[in-house]
């Protein structure tokens, strides 16, 4: 069987990261193994600006901040397995794996990071009512088939949810003749970032219904017409607020799902994420396995998954020069009030490096501290003008402050003038 | 000029005709659909009941029981996954076990074989069942199929033997004229055959109607399901039933083929023969009756909803009948459940009771019951699958990543006999976009796939119906 240092499942931004990060610090056996023919991931049909203000200072697109990690990983000799699936990982870190070129194989892993990216939950997730005509499509399939395959998928078109995926999607239909007739949203409020809304809706005149969602769909061969209804506050219909759209594409923006089928497959431990629970350096629960990007949380800002991916990469390092020994658990970091997750949730190590801890919070909130604490005190208190669901935040924790700690972290937050 | 012509590819047409190529008869198919078996046949629990339900005497018990006992040769044939994994029959309150020991007496009448169970029986069976069960009909000759296949696999074992197939062929007119048949359809094709048989599911009335009046008429009855994500085994290993009312057999639980859970079915009559829609008020309730049962069922791994249509006649059985002085017609209606099951000894009943007076029966010597072998790579062993793909690549490569399906499997039933046209008769057969993504990878790789078999622009490949098409419009270069 084929030993390698390390395999990295995923060339996407996260896994391109890990990948040239590991390097960094030493790790020269590296395999990067991913399903498509090239590497970037998504990123290749995100056409659109916007990636790569933090990480480059300057706004690229999606296949052109892929094409920087690409080259990297190219120029650092990285061996890259391009359309190839992983089908199976084991706990003794096997990797089975199918490709045209080099077949059906397993390999053997020291360490695996483990860069999957996500899916997008679709009709089935929300039990659309009405009949299943073709035309029901997630906004991430219509834009690969329009910015990869070069095909218009809808020319009237309602959008179900306010996601990124789904503003930009609305943007693009109109720039290539499409008729959007409206941006449906459950909540009360959108999903996506404020800029988005601006650019890709106000700019644009297409109506945002928000506290409103899909009510009926009917069709034959395609969809034909779509009803919304607005929604009470326990999301029950309120009759007599259909509005009917008549249109041939119902696209679904409804959120996307860390993809971790391979991880829960060996019973790897899930997070709130609905990703693998993982420590500061980004180990998931089974040693050696490390995770980072989509697949851990879904993430707003490409820039941030690349953060990751180095970070998991750096772990994924540390752990191989530490002769492959599991880490030991210290304490964790649990979500308060008003959090949704945390990242890491544990602390394994808690010396040598700072921790950023990364969070979401479960509602739209305004004038608040962010708080972390431990049942004795609190440790840090930051002051927040604005906190919204749709946008990830972050509080970096110093190694001196993590080196004293021994016991439960909580992240909370607190509304100004409460106390 | 066709011995037989069959109206209808569902599952009693697909086996009806393998059935006649028994004999040297020859045989046409026609269905109004873009596939075989694209209805009723494709959309229910996918079970192979073992016969205790249906009321003795009946023909629905008589079908059931005799189908029941061929479905081990006949899957192993047409090469379809298919597990005896045995039903339960559960009584909840106790005022319910009376109930389970009328239907082990049914049972015992239609000659089929089955077991009380004790409620520590019960949950030692089926330990995520209700703490409540208070007992239970076991019938281990239950069954779970895939449906999808077995429709396929016989058409095109069928047509293997020299069945002709015509799809998008919906019938309008029937003329008798004496000792044939003209059958003309929407598309004003006319095919002539010396008998005529009606295995129109949902319209077979209507179909009937063409020929000579009848006493009976099909009001759909509708069955809305959950199909939750491949779950660990082991939430239910039998097809867990509630007990049975005049409105069915309630809403089960069980294991698929394919390793998913499906919940359902509702039971609405419906007046429109295509009202294949969901309604939350009504999955509500499946949730509600389910967990009676089974209290931890996943729903939030809810993958799709979907609704069938049940054929159902107001004789309350199934009606295989020809008309008054018209020996060449065979009606055959109100097929719902336990059609599935009951499909292939319905082919049998139809050749013996009616086929057999009209043509002097000749066996056909040449006649190959098994369908070429199909390709799993997903049930090889690692040796087997590596040597597999050394020798065609196209097995190593990985068109749909939730069932992980190759385009070797893809490529493999675009050459067979009774092909995929549609996406969604490639997802039937292959599971391409059947997972939790709903085809949102593979897709645009079988668009790719159909449109260079069938050598048309990918904007003509449909999803199912006409107008169905999955792309509208190509982008117009950049300027």
């Amino acid at each position: 069987m084929e030993v390698r240092d390390l395999i990295i499942i995923g060339g996407g931004s996260a896994g391109m990261a890990a990948a040239i990060q590991a390097h960094e610090d030493g790790i020269e056996d590296i395999l990067l193994i991913e399903r498509e023919q090239q590497l970037g991931g998504i990123l290749n049909q995100c056409i659109h600006n916007g990636f790569g203000l933090t990480e480059f200072k300057e706004e690229l697109t999606g296949p052109e901040y892929a094409e920087r990690f690409a080259k990297q990983v190219t120029d650092l000799n990285i061996d890259v397995r391009l359309g190839a699936t992983v089908l199976k990982i084991t706990r003794n870190l096997e990797v089975t794996c199918s490709s045209k070129e080099d077949g059906f194989v397993v390999l053997k892993a020291n360490a695996i990071v483990f860069a999957t990216g996500c899916y997008e939950r679709n009709a089935g997730a929300i039990q659309l009512p009405g009949y299943r005509p073709y035309g029901i499509i997630t906004a991430g399939l219509a834009q690969k088939f329009l910015n990869i395959e070069g095909y218009l998928v809808g020319k009237r078109v309602v959008i179900l949810g306010s996601g990124d995926i789904g503003l930009i999607m609305a943007r693009r239909f109109t720039l290539e003749g499409a008729k959007v007739l409206a941006v449906v949203e459950l909540m009360p409020y959108s999903n996506g970032l404020n800029r988005n809304i601006a650019q890709c809706l106000n700019d644009f005149e297409i109506p945002l219904y928000l506290s409103h969602t899909v009510s009926k769909v009917e069709g034959e061969g395609r969809v034909e017409k779509v009803t919304i209804s607005a929604v009470d506050q326990k999301f029950q219909f309120i009759p007599g607020s259909e509005i009917v759209f008549e249109c041939d594409t119902l696209l679904l923006s409804i959120g996307l799902v860390p993809n971790v089928n391979l991880l829960t497959d060996i019973n790897c431990l899930i997070g709130p994420t609905k990703g693998a629970i993982v420590n500061e350096q980004m180990e998931t629960m089974i040693p050696g396995i490390f995770t980072c990007g989509n697949c851990l949380h879904v993430h707003d800002l490409v820039d941030f998954v690349s953060l990751e991916g180095r970070a998991a990469g750096h772990g994924a390092a540390l752990y191989l020069k530490r002769g492959q020994i599991a880490s030991k658990h210290l304490f964790k970091v649990l979500a308060g009030s008003d959090i949704t997750y945390v990242i890491p949730s544990r602390i394994d190590f808690g010396v040598d490096e700072d921790v950023t801890l990364k969070f979401r919070v479960l509602r739209p909130l305004k004038d608040c501290y962010v708080i972390l604490k431990n049942k004795e005190k609190i440790l840090k208190k930051v002051y927040r003008p604005v906190l919204t669901p749709s946008e990830m935040e972050i509080l970096k924790v110093g190694k001196e402050l993590i080196s004293t700690l021994n016991s439960d972290l909580i992240l909370e937050i607190e509304k100004k003038g409460t106390n | 000029m066709f011995d037989i012509l069959i109206i209808g590819a569902g599952i009693v047409g697909s086996l009806l005709a393998r059935e006649i190529k028994k004999y040297k008869l020859s045989v046409a198919v026609l269905d109004k659909e873009s596939d075989v078996g694209n209805v009723t046949s494709m959309a229910n629990s996918a079970i192979i009941h073992s016969g205790y339900d249906p009321l003795p005497g009946t023909l629905k018990a008589k079908m059931n029981v005799r189908g029941n006992e061929m479905f081990d040769e006949l899957t192993k044939q047409l090469d379809v996954s298919f597990g005896r994994v045995g039903s339960l029959t559960v009584a909840i309150y106790n005022e319910q076990l009376p109930l389970l020991d009328e239907l082990a007496a049914r049972a015992k009448e239609n000659g089929v074989k089955v077991e009380l169970l004790t409620r520590a029986q019960v949950l030692k069976m089926e330990p995520n069942i209700t703490k409540e069960v208070k007992g239970a009909l076991l019938a281990p000759t239950a069954g779970i199929i895939d449906p999808f296949n077995l429709c396929v696999h016989a058409m095109e074992n069928a047509v293997d033997n020299g069945t002709e197939l015509f799809l998008n062929e919906e019938v309008i007119k029937i003329d008798d004229k004496g000792d044939y048949f003209e059958v003309k359809t929407s598309k004003n094709h006319v095919y002539k055959a010396k008998m005529v048989i009606n295995a129109a599911g949902l319209y077979s009335d209507k179909i009937a109607e063409l020929v000579a009046p009848i006493d009976w008429k099909i009001t759909p009855r509708k069955g809305q399901y959950f199909v939750l994500d491949h779950y660990k085994s082991g939430l239910v290993r039998h097809v867990i039933f509630p007990l049975p009312s005049e409105k069915g057999k309630g809403i089960l639980v069980t294991m698929t083929t394919s390793g998913n859970y499906l919940v359902g079915p509702s039971s609405e009559l419906v007046e429109d023969r295509e009202d294949f829609s969901c309604d939350l008020d009504t999955l509500k309730k499946i949730r509600e009756s389910s967990i009676i049962m089974v209290p931890d069922i996943p729903f939030h791994q809810t993958i799709r909803c979907f609704a069938g249509l049940r054929a159902s006649s107001s004789r309350h059985d199934f009606v295989i009948e020809t008309p008054k002085g018209i020996p060449n017609f065979v009606n055959i209606g109100g097929i719902e459940s336990p059609g599935f099951v009951s499909a292939p000894a319905i082919a049998e009943y139809v050749v013996d009771e009616f086929i057999s007076k009209v043509f002097a029966l000749e066996k056909n010597e040449s006649f190959n019951p098994a369908v070429r072998k199909y390709i799993n790579p997903k049930k090889m062993r690692f040796i087997d699958r590596h040597k597999l793909v050394k020798e065609n690549p196209d097995y190593g490569e990985i068109i749909c990543n939730c069932e992980k399906v190759t385009l070797g499997e893809v490529r493999d039933v675009l050459k067979r006999n009774c092909p995929p046209h549609t996406i969604k008769a490639m997802k039937k057969r292959v599971r391409v976009g059947f997972g939790k993504c709903q085809g949102t990878f593979c897709l645009p790789l079988v668009v790719k796939e159909l449109a260079a078999f069938y050598n048309i622009s990918p904007l003509e490949v449909l999803y199912d119906k006409e107008d169905s098409n999955i792309l509208l419009e190509e982008l117009k270069e950049e300027k």
